[in-house]
Formats: C-alpha cells, sequence, structure tokens
C-alpha cells in the first residue's frame, strides 16, 4: 500500500517533466544512433550541430515562452508568425533604409510588438472577442502589411552589430581561445547552480508537506541535467562558444520561470486560466491580465521576429510562415492545460527542443518534408494523449 | 419479494474502501430512502447499481426482481427500467423538451426521427408529471424545478421500474420541492419504487417508507416509518449525539457596522428591469443578520453586486462601512473595504479546483505572502496550515487539490480564502448548501466565531429553519425589495413566508406587473 502510495504520488507530480526529458534524452541518443550506422556516418552530437539546434530554434523557443502565458490565461495567438514577420520587416526598414543604429532600432521594434499586441489583447481582453478570431485576424492582416511594407521584395543586408543578435557568440573574456574559457565557466557555474536549486525546491517540497519524489529519480535526473549540460556546454567550447541567442535564451527562460512561479502576476494568470470568475470574484483583474499577457506575446514576437532576420540576414515576405503552429505545439508537448490554468516554463522549453532536435535530425537523415511534418504532428497528439490519459487515471 | 437486493457490496478504489459490504433491501413499490454524510458511500452505492461501475469491478451481489443483475453499462440497467437521475441535471439546454425527452432513446424509424410521435408522446409524458409546458419550448427557458420534472418524465419514457432520485431537491425552492414530493408520491401509488437520496429530513419524513442510512462506506440501519425521527437519523449519520442542530451563541451585538441605503441595481442584459429596489440594511458588530426570500428574490444579485459590483448595471445607493462611506466599486476595492462575499455556488464562482488548497487560500490576499511583488511560498504554506488547524480542514496535506476535498472541506477553503483578507463583513450566500449535516455543525460553529470575533456576517439562506436557528436579525426579500424584518425572538417560518405572500398579493391588488 505504501509502494503504490509513493509511486503514485509521484506519477501525479513528476511524471510528466521526467518523461519529457527522457524522451528528450531518447530522441537525441536515436538519432546519434541512427546517423552514425549509416553509410555515411555522421556524429550527430558534434559541436556544429549542438550550435544550430539553438541557433535555428531559438525563436521558436521565445515564442512559445509568451504563447505559454497566453495559454495559461485560456487563449491562443495565432498572429506570432506574422508578427514576427512584420516586426522584422520594420526592424529591416528602420536599419536598412533609415540607417538608425542597432541599439536604437531593438528596443523600437520591441515596442511596435507591443503594440500590436495591445491591440489584439484589447479586443480580447475588453471586448471579449474570442483570441481565436482576434489573433487570426491578425495573422492575416500582419503577414498582409509585411508583403506591403516590402513591397514584396527582400531587405537586407544588415549592419554586423545586428545581425551578432543571432550569429554572434559571446566574447572570451578569459583569453584562453580553445576551447572556449568564459562559456566553460558559465556552464560550470549553471550545473553548480542547478543541483543547488534542485536540491534547495526538495528541501522546500518536504517543509510544506509536498510528497518528494523518490531520491533516486531526482538523483538521475539532476545527473543526466548535469551531464548534458556539461556536454552541450564542452562541445560549444570547443567550437566558439555560447552563441548570443543561447545566453538571451537562457536568461528570458531564468526570468519567465521567475515569473509564472514566484510572483504575485504570475501566480495571478495561472488563477485566472484555472477559473476565471472565481479569480475575478477574489480581487483580480482579469481583463487586465489577459491584456497584459498579448503584450507580452507581442514583444516576444518582435524579438524572435529580429532574431530570425539577423540570422536570415534578410527581410522577407515570407518570413515567420508557420511559427505560430511550431511555438503552440511545443507548448502543448511541454504539457500546458488546452483550457488554461496549467503548463511550465520549463516543459516548455524541453518541448520546443525536442521538435528542434527532431527538425534537425530528420533533416540530417534526409527525411522529406512531408515525412517531417506528419511525424511531428504525430508526436504533438501522442504528447497530449499521453496528458489526458495520465489525467483520467 | 423484493425489487432490489444488494448484498456484501465492497468497492475499493486505490487507496480507498469507498464501500464495505454494504447490504441494501428495497420492496417493490416502495420509497426508499438513503441518507449518509456527504463521502458514506452513497453516490458510489447508487453508481454500482446503475452500471457506471459495470459488474466484476466490484464484489458482492445485486438481485433485481430475483435474478442475479451483472450490468456491464448504464444502458444495460436502463433497459431494465434502473434509472437514475443525478444531482446535476442531464438536459441540453438549448435543445426543445422534446429533444431533450427522447435523447439517445429517439422515437425513429431507420434513424430517422418522427418529430410528430416525439411532441405528442412528450405531451402525455408532461402531463403525467403535471408540467404545462410545449413541447417545443427550449429546456434552457425553464427553472431548475421544472428541469427536474423533466428529468423525471425522461424516466417515465423509458418505463422506469426503479427511478433513483440524487438529492433532487437541493436546487429547488420550497414549493418546487413540495410538488416534486408530491409527484414522487403520485408515481408510487402507480407502482414505480423509488429510492430517494437525500440530506433534507424533513422530506425523508414526508414520503419515505423506509431509511437506510449508510456510514463510512457500510450500512448502519434500516428503519421503517415508524421509527423514523430526525433525531435518530442525523444520530445514526454522523455517529454521534447531536443534542442540538445549531451551536450555542450568545449574542451581544455592538457598534453599527455596515450600513446599505436605497441600493438599486438593473439587469446586466434586459434593459429597464430593475433587479434591486432600493433595499437597505444593517449589520452591527458581532451581528449575524439573515436574508430570507424565495429563489429569485434578488438575495445573490444583491451581495454580488454590493461586492465590486460583480452583477448588474447602473448601481446606485450609498454603503457604509465603520460609519464612513465605503467605495465597492471593484472586487479589490470592496476587499480593501473591509468586504468577503463567499459565493453560493463554490465549485463555479469559489475555488480554483485544479489548483491545491494553498495557492486557494492565498488567492485573494496574494500581497500578504509576497514581498515587492515576489511570492513567499514559505509564508504562504503557513498561512494555508493556520487556517487548516483553526477551521479543521480535513485533509493530508495543505498541498492537497481542492478537487479532491468534500463539500464541507471545500467550503472551508473558500471561507479561510475570504478570513485571510480579514474582513469586517463577510456575506456567506448559501454557505451550507449540498453540506452534509456534521459539516453543517462546524460551518455553523465558524461563523458564531466570526461574529464572536467582533464581524459582522450576513446569510443568505434558503433553509428557513437554518436562518431562524443562526441569526439576530432576519430581513425578507421579495422580488428585489427588502419587504420585511424580524427580529429572532419575533422570527418564525410562517411570518417569513407571510411576508413574502402579502407583499405578492399587495402588488397583485394594485396590478403592478411582475
Amino acid at each position: 500500500m505504501a509502494q503504490t502510495k509513493g509511486i503514485g504520488a509521484h506519477f501525479g507530480g513528476h511524471l510528466r517533466e521526467n518523461g519529457m526529458l527522457v524522451a528528450l534524452v531518447a530522441i537525441v541518443a536515436f538519432f546519434t544512433v541512427l546517423l552514425q550506422f549509416q553509410p555515411q556516418p555522421v556524429n550527430f552530437l558534434q559541436p556544429l550541430n549542438i550550435t544550430n539546434i539553438f541557433l535555428q530554434n531559438g525563436h521558436v523557443i521565445i515564442l512559445a515562452l509568451g504563447m505559454l502565458l497566453v495559454i495559461v490565461s485560456g487563449h491562443i495567438d495565432l498572429s506570432v508568425g506574422s508578427v514576427a514577420a512584420f516586426t522584422g520587416a520594420c526592424a529591416a526598414w528602420m536599419t536598412v533604409s533609415l540607417g538608425l543604429p542597432f541599439w536604437l532600432v531593438i528596443p523600437l521594434t520591441l515596442v511596435v510588438g507591443g503594440v500590436i499586441g495591445a491591440i489584439q489583447g484589447y479586443w480580447v481582453a475588453y471586448w471579449r472577442i474570442p483570441s481565436f478570431i482576434v489573433t487570426l485576424a491578425g495573422m492575416m492582416v500582419f503577414r498582409g502589411a509585411t508583403m506591403w511594407m516590402l513591397g514584396n521584395q527582400n531587405i537586407g543586408p544588415f549592419p554586423k552589430g545586428f545581425q551578432a543578435m543571432s550569429n554572434g557568440f559571446i566574447p572570451d573574456l578569459t583569453g584562453i581561445g580553445r576551447p572556449h574559457g568564459l562559456t566553460l565557466i558559465l556552464i560550470a557555474a549553471a550545473i553548480l547552480l542547478q543541483v543547488w536549486l534542485g536540491l534547495r525546491a526538495r528541501a522546500r517540497d518536504a517543509e510544506f508537506g509536498i510528497e518528494p519524489e523518490p531520491m533516486g529519480v531526482f538523483a538521475a535526473r539532476t545527473l543526466i541535467v548535469a551531464a548534458a549540460t556539461g556536454f552541450v556546454g564542452w562541445q560549444l567550447a570547443s567550437f566558439r562558444g555560447l552563441p548570443n541567442v543561447l545566453v538571451v535564451l537562457v536568461v528570458l527562460t531564468v526570468l519567465y520561470a521567475f515569473f509564472t512561479e514566484n510572483t504575485v502576476t504570475g501566480r495571478r494568470i495561472y488563477a485566472l486560466g484555472g477559473n476565471e470568475k472565481a479569480a475575478k470574484l477574489s480581487g483580480i483583474n482579469t481583463d487586465r491580465l489577459v491584456f497584459l499577457c498579448f503584450v507580452n506575446m507581442g514583444v516576444l514576437a518582435a524579438l524572435a521576429g529580429m532574431i530570425v532576420t539577423a540570422r536570415l540576414n534578410s527581410a522577407t515576405p515570407k518570413a515567420g510562415t508557420g511559427f505560430e503552429l511550431d511555438a503552440i505545439a511545443s507548448v502543448f508537448i511541454g504539457g500546458a492545460s488546452m483550457t488554461g490554468g496549467s503548463g511550465r516554463i520549463i516543459g516548455v522549453v524541453v518541448g520546443a527542443l525536442i521538435m528542434g532536435v527532431m527538425n534537425m535530425g530528420m533533416s540530417m537523415m534526409g527525411v522529406g518534408v512531408d515525412y517531417q511534418f506528419m511525424i511531428k504532428g504525430l508526436v504533438l497528439l501522442i504528447a497530449v494523449i499521453f496528458d489526458v490519459y495520465n489525467k483520467s487515471k | 419479494m423484493s425489487l432490489l437486493e444488494m448484498r456484501g457490496i465492497s468497492k475499493v478504489f486505490p487507496g480507498v474502501r469507498a464501500l464495505d459490504h454494504v447490504n441494501l433491501v428495497v420492496e417493490a413499490g416502495e420509497i426508499h430512502a438513503i441518507c449518509g454524510e456527504n463521502g458514506a458511500g452513497k453516490s458510489t452505492l447508487m453508481k454500482v447499481l446503475s452500471g457506471v461501475y459495470p459488474a466484476g469491478s466490484y464484489e458482492g451481489e445485486i438481485f433485481y426482481d430475483g435474478v442475479l443483475l451483472e450490468n456491464r453499462s448504464i444502458r444495460d440497467s436502463e433497459g431494465k427500467g434502473i434509472i437514475i437521475i443525478h444531482q446535476e441535471l442531464a438536459l441540453v439546454p438549448l435543445l426543445s423538451i422534446a429533444e431533450n425527452m427522447f435523447l439517445g432513446n429517439e422515437v425513429a424509424r431507420h434513424g430517422v426521427i418522427s418529430w410528430p410521435e416525439a411532441f405528442r408522446r412528450t405531451g402525455e409524458l408532461l402531463a403525467m408529471v403535471g408540467l404545462a409546458e410545449a413541447p417545443g419550448t427550449p429546456v434552457g427557458k425553464l427553472g431548475v424545478g421544472k428541469q427536474q420534472l423533466i428529468e423525471i418524465a425522461k424516466a417515465l419514457a423509458k418505463n422506469v421500474r426503479l427511478l433513483i432520485l440524487d438529492e433532487p431537491t437541493a436546487a429547488l425552492q420550497e414549493n418546487d420541492s413540495q410538488k416534486l414530493l408530491d409527484l414522487m408520491l403520485e408515481l408510487k401509488a402507480q407502482g414505480v419504487t423509488q429510492i430517494l437520496i437525500s440530506h433534507k429530513l424533513n422530506e425523508i419524513r414526508r414520503v419515505a417508507d423506509r431509511v437506510t442510512v449508510i456510514r463510512d462506506g457500510a450500512t448502519v440501519s434500516t428503519m421503517d416509518k415508524a421509527e423514523i425521527t430526525e433525531d435518530r437519523i442525523i444520530r445514526e449519520m454522523v455517529g454521534r449525539d447531536m443534542a442540538h442542530r445549531y451551536p450555542d451563541r450568545i449574542s451581544t451585538p455592538g457598534d453599527m457596522l455596515m450600513e446599505v441605503r436605497d441600493w438599486t441595481v438593473w439587469h446586466p442584459e434586459q434593459a429597464g428591469r430593475k433587479v434591486i429596489r432600493g433595499a437597505g440594511f444593517t449589520v452591527r458588530r458581532g451581528e449575524i443578520v439573515g436574508i430570507a426570500g424565495l429563489m429569485g428574490s434578488g438575495r445573490t444579485e444583491l451581495a454580488m453586486s454590493l461586492f465590486g459590483q460583480s452583477y448588474g448595471r447602473d448601481i446606485s445607493g450609498e454603503v457604509g462601512i465603520g460609519g464612513v462611506p465605503a467605495d465597492l466599486s471593484t472586487v479589490t476595492k470592496a476587499v480593501a473595504a473591509g468586504l468577503a462575499y463567499v459565493t453560493e455556488d463554490r465549485k463555479a464562482l469559489g475555488l480554483i479546483l485544479e489548483e491545491p488548497i494553498v495557492k486557494n487560500i492565498s488567492l485573494a490576499n496574494l500581497p500578504g505572502v509576497s514581498e515587492h511583488g515576489v511570492l513567499d511560498k514559505r509564508r504562504e504554506a503557513a498561512v494555508a496550515e493556520k487556517y487548516r488547524k483553526a477551521l479543521a480542514i480535513r485533509t493530508p496535506s495543505v498541498q492537497q487539490r481542492v478537487m479532491n476535498l468534500s463539500g464541507g472541506n471545500q467550503q472551508k477553503v473558500v471561507l479561510s480564502k475570504w478570513l485571510f483578507t480579514d474582513p469586517q463583513v463577510l456575506i456567506l450566500d448559501e454557505p451550507t448548501r449540498g453540506i452534509d449535516v456534521g459539516a453543517k455543525y462546524e460551518i455553523y460553529t465558524i461563523m458564531n466565531d466570526l461574529a464572536a470575533q467582533g464581524r459582522g456576517v450576513v446569510m443568505i439562506s434558503s433553509e428557513m429553519p437554518e436562518l431562524l436557528g443562526m441569526c439576530d436579525r432576519i430581513y425578507v426579500m421579495n422580488e428585489g425589495r427588502i419587504v420585511g424584518e424580524l427580529a429572532r425572538a419575533e422570527a418564525s417560518q410562517e411570518r417569513i413566508m407571510a411576508m413574502i405572500i402579502r407583499d405578492n398579493d399587495s402588488k397583485a391588488g394594485k396590478g403592478e406587473a411582475a
């Protein structure tokens, strides 16, 4: 009886996150082995690939962070791909046509994204227009606006400063060069921090009367994450060091994880998604929170738009197509509830990485785009079925 | 021969033994009541009987008409004439009565519905339950009482032999309840055996032939009509003597705490319709004030419009709390002014069911457990723990999800949430609805404690005995107005009803539209 209860509680509390992690590791292992045994063996985990995973998927993770908040609040945003394209075009216009410096273009573009988010959020929050409709409209409007702005041509190239946002790497202040000293120091710090935070959370769980997961599971997970972080860090260091994008991603992830779990506003967004009426009757300004979730989404869409534009070194009318689907899929693979009120930042990031690793792995194996879409769709479906099945038990 | 015999029924869920060798014998043609606290196992037992839990998923045997019953599904049991009407009605509001009547059981040939036939038979069935509504009326337009009757008509359409009613009057007004009970007696005369699950002891006494009491998943006793007394049922339900239904209290009302004057509220959607008409009332420190009235009299609307204008439009009137005018224009301001409102629908409006107790308790006062917008989870847990002890919330841990708690414990979580905002006046809307007898007593005790602390308590309730047992003064509401006020000594059910009826008469006399 005691045995069942221990495992049961563990399944309820941590199964999802551990399962996600296991899935990510399994997918990486799967591609590593498969690519190794091809006629022309390729090392899937070579430094270049690891760097590229982050460079090529940074925008998805950034969009997914904002999308989680929108989905937790009980809404959806279909417009993020178009908004990313439009803000990218704005950034290109300001940089290339107006000749503004990147330190001015970046904040201005973020403001444009925020304003777009505010306009959409206004209709959703204060007029109660379903977000599906508002953002579907936004998806079309801003796709059109992008084409109009670019005159159906590409704008580019960008000066080095702007490009560095997505193609740059942090400088090695230690002067070691190769391996990249500062990268190694930061990675070591990150591993220690992660172990310390894990132990602290465990202690706190015990104090609050939350049944802690079995020590073995905790140790195994911490070890796997630490080993993976160390390995990724080493590979990055032996290439060109930490990409700027990765630094942005880590900072944003930590920031949003803290915001969602440890702040009053974050808690209120979850409450609003869990039961809007109860939240309202508890004195929570639910309308304003929904509005702010959309403003935040707009700002992040602008950031993603700039990063993609910088990577491609040009703003194109077709940029950002399908981004909204990747972001939404990442959020649901990451375990968010379709009705709002639940979902964690860390899950979303792992969800986005799973998508990214699959994209890269399948491309390297020469799997056609047709099959890639089918496989990704099925992964999304299976992840959500897994969730629903667990809940019904 | 008895129609139904359940022998040694046991049902185990992971970690919980919900039913432990329950025996139940129901004679043909009787109304058999089942009593028990929430969580005693009544609903589980009925789910075993109706095939929600199929044969094989429980231990024990069920004999129906002398034959071993082995249901694989609800459809199976319905085919044998065993029909259950759940507390939450299973009607589709946008469909018509006729469409609902034969939902899943359509009057059809080769998949094509014969509407004339369906309407004709609906008309007959409605007549049988004494409901004068057109079969084409959308169900959503009818009140809960009438919807309940439609559920029964639906059961009749399926040739019911054993009708199970799970707390059928929980959401009904007094007069609708009476109609329903009359109908039950009429069906009994026609030979329909019935099982009634109810918390309301007066109605059990009125219609039941025998009562079986279930406690902690086991049968305690079965008694005949002659033996039925409220005291005995309560004693066997809670497993201890309960000398009084309401805890003793020495009432010492103090200074004036809250004054509402000329409160007027318009309907949020229907233009030109006044819902609250110049209502006014007062609450003193340490006082429990009741608001009585029929459903639809505007009690909840009055409370919700006061609480941050959560209901209605063009609200006018004055409110003073502690002698100063209070701004109640938003919930946040109302809470700041010292007001708290415990809703009548705790699941839909009061709680976030998926979240743990600790997060529900802190919800209305997150600044109280945070510093510069950052939550202090240690303090939050300590606060929850404090209220768990103070209000005796029965749970292994405050990290338990609220959805796993019983109704009484859920209500204590809602109360904790509001106590943590340190309110001066608490408006409790149907605070004991759907809560078993033992937990009711605890809620009453908490209310008395709150009054003893010098807070003001406003209690809205449809159960008049409860108001009479708890309140220092009772206001009577009708059609959006306060039509009378009774001190504890002079209050009685008859006088409250008389005030409502006299008010209706005087309006009828003046020819005023309802």
